[in-house]
């Protein structure tokens, strides 16, 4: 998806229509994985839109971006097509891992999208790796990783950061503090007030934005992408947001109160916020965004009839891409087990 | 008493298991429980109340840190505690195999016995959730594989209580697998606080003279329901519990009777835990066998999301049936 430029009214338009659909997308999933239409764990994105939205639009095509469990969000803001990540998300053949993903897993190395990773954390070194290709081949991209303040106890981030900060590697982390870790407050999991004061034990810039601010966010990730492209080395960034929705869909939520949800979602929401910026300033006029609303809910509409309406994979498909290249232990299970011949889906 | 003849109240294997921690906690006030939501249920809930009955110095959410949820509770084991660490998802042992593998497995022997190993670590396995590659795993032969490792992956609510009893009173480091697919299945439990079962012991949960089908987890019920339905067949069927150290002389024996041996598990086949026990059959009782052993499992791929192709990769009662056939 095309680079923004946040100065520009109608990039700024863009902005909060991805911030829109992105929302509208994970509604249609929470509806339609609570009717049973999608199988599998979701983890849903909705509250902190702002940070996928912002930080992607400081990035190049080229760029590459890994993600989480919670991974829709940087999907679309990255450029992935809507429809064929909720053909994914049903486990259909027309998505984007035909069906063998799901939503814990979705990728498209073609708009740089490394793969959502419900690892906690795993997708860290994935980023740090791809800033790494870049060093050693003069690539132009950036590899930037969107985690998680649970993740941020995980040995693996802090080894990466680490690496990226010693190699001068070009890498942008993208902390999205939204104050839980699974169903586990921040302060069980974290002796610090800000994750981005470690970056003084790395030596890099650490920086916290409010991750309710799409502008913010992008301000931050467009200083840290310069940085990295001129070879100065990795930037911490912490975002500090709010999950809207419980860890995974169908999640009690005992570790927290509603009246915190409420009070994050009437006085600190990401779309309003950004929306009443742009009506003040006169990018958005009267009916603007109830427009760009009906607009997304029509392209989710969309999606979800796609989804619904591609094949499923055939079962043999299971056997593909395990390698590069058949491999003949899985031929020589499948006829051990008179798999082969082909069953009905 | 055999499992044959068990009896006791009717209890679910989630219940069993909870039942059982709790009476461990309230036993021996070294023993603690810690890991990711673990004071609201941890996954699948299966410590759920426990933290309001014991509180935080019994009962502890960690950061989400497998490294060090495993290699705190090595040295915690090492120095006087008696740890149970959940690390939820099985496929997480990939983040912690460092303390598993060169700390909880090694000490005693690096160390010439100079300390014990009192540590349990509970992995929660398998697939059917369609929770894709990541959360569907079945790594109990990775973790048997080791040395100075013991594994037990019981399939029944009696085996649940009994061996989660000898884990955690055991000195030695014990990797307790729970399918997430059997949490429900209900069975008659003992209901003695000290009813336990050595490590090491395999479970004939149906006697049969024709074919023996050593079955693990959720494949238990699946062998079950297929000698059920047998009646051309006679089967045994035998749930090894343990499956680092193996009761081969329970299964030998068993061959020793049919002559015929299905295994059944739903680990990646190569390298397996089929492979152990059809090793340990052909070392041991090569001559009573008449037919070649058949393994059932997943054809070495790693497990897809879509349900079609999860359902395609995953063993099932239908492919028990299939091995059955192939022997008699």
């Amino acid at each position: 998806m095309a680079t923004l430029n946040m100065t520009d009214p109608s990039d700024q338009r863009s902005a909060l229509r991805r911030m829109l659909l992105i929302r509208e997308f994970e509604r249609a999933v929470r509806d339609n994985f609570a009717d049973g239409e999608i199988p599998g764990f979701v983890h849903l994105y909705i509250g902190q839109e702002a940070v996928a939205v912002g930080a992607c639009s400081a990035l190049e095509d080229d760029d590459y971006v890994t993600s989480t469990h919670r991974g829709h969000g940087h999907c679309l803001a990255k450029g992935m097509d809507e429809r064929t990540l909720m053909a994914e998300l049903y486990g259909r053949r027309d998505g984007y891992c035909s069906g063998k993903g799901g939503s814990m897993h979705a990728a498209d190395l073609d708009e740089g999208m490394l793969g959502a990773q419900p690892i906690v954390g795993a997708g860290v070194p994935l980023a740090t790796g791809a800033g790494l290709t870049a060093q050693l081949r003069d690539r132009e991209w950036v590899g930037l990783s969107f985690f998680g303040d649970g993740a941020f106890a995980e040995g693996q981030v802090h080894e990466s950061i680490n690496l990226a900060a010693t190699w001068d590697l070009p890498a942008i982390y993208v902390v999205e503090n939204n104050l839980y870790s699974e169903g586990m407050t921040y302060e069980k999991q974290h002796n610090v007030e800000n994750l981005a004061d470690s970056a003084a034990a790395y030596g890099i810039p650490g920086v916290i934005v409010d991750g309710m601010d799409v502008e913010d966010v992008y301000d931050a990730v467009a200083e840290a992408r310069e940085r990295a492209a001129r070879g100065d080395g990795p930037t911490l960034i912490e975002a500090k947001t709010y999950r809207y929705r419980g860890h995974y869909e169908g999640d009690p939520q005992p570790y927290r109160t509603q009246e915190e949800i409420d009070e994050w979602r009437e006085n600190r929401d990401a779309i309003d916020t950004f929306a009443a910026r742009l009506r003040e300033a006169g990018v958005l006029d009267e009916g603007d965004r109830e427009e760009m609303q009906s607009a997304v809910e029509a392209d989710i509409e969309a999606a979800v009839e796609y989804a619904r309406d591609a094949p499923f994979p055939d079962p043999e498909e299971a056997y593909d891409d395990v390698f590069a290249e058949p491999n003949p232990d899985v031929e020589y299970f499948r006829e051990r087990l008179g798999r082969t011949g082909g069953a009905d889906p | 008493m055999s499992a044959l003849d068990a009896t006791g109240e009717e209890l679910s294997v989630r219940e069993t298991l909870r039942t059982a921690l709790r009476e461990e906690l309230a036993r021996d006030d070294t023993v603690f429980l810690m890991g990711q939501d673990e004071e609201d249920g941890g996954s699948f809930e299966v410590t759920a109340d426990l933290y309001e009955e014991f509180g935080r110095d019994r009962v502890r959410d960690t950061p989400i840190s497998e490294t060090a949820q495993i290699g705190s509770g090595v040295g915690a084991a090492a120095t006087g505690l008696r740890p149970v660490v959940n690390v939820s998802y099985s496929d997480f042992i990939a983040i912690c195999f460092e303390p598993l593998m060169n700390q909880a497995a090694k000490m005693q022997y690096m160390f010439a016995g100079a300390t014990e190993m009192p540590l349990t670590i509970r992995a929660i396995e398998g697939a059917g959730f369609n929770a894709a590659a990541q959360h569907s795993s079945t790594v109990h032969t990775l973790v048997s594989h080791l040395p100075g490792i013991k594994a037990v992956a019981p399939a029944t609510p009696r085996g649940s209580k009994g061996l989660m009893k000898t884990a955690v009173r055991s000195d030695d480091p014990v990797v307790f697998f729970e399918h997430k697919n059997i949490y429900e299945r209900t069975g008659p439990v003992p209901e003695s606080e000290d009813f336990t079962i050595p490590i090491g012991e395999a479970a004939v949960l149906r006697e049969g003279a024709d074919v023996t089908v050593v079955a693990t987890q959720q494949l238990v019920g699946e062998a079950l329901s297929v000698a059920e339905d047998r009646t051309d067949v006679d089967v045994e069927v035998i749930d090894p519990q343990s499956l680092s150290p193996l009761d081969t002389d329970t299964i030998a024996e068993s061959v020793r009777k049919t002559g015929r041996l299905v295994v059944a598990d739903e680990s990646p086949l190569s390298y397996g835990l089929h492979a152990e026990v059809a090793t340990r059959i052909a070392e041991n009782e090569f001559y009573s066998l008449d037919v070649p052993i058949q393994r059932v499992g997943v054809p070495d791929t790693p497990i897809p999301f879509s349900p079609p192709l999860e359902d395609e990769v995953l063993p099932t009662a239908e492919e028990i049936g299939l091995a059955v056939d192939r022997v008699v």
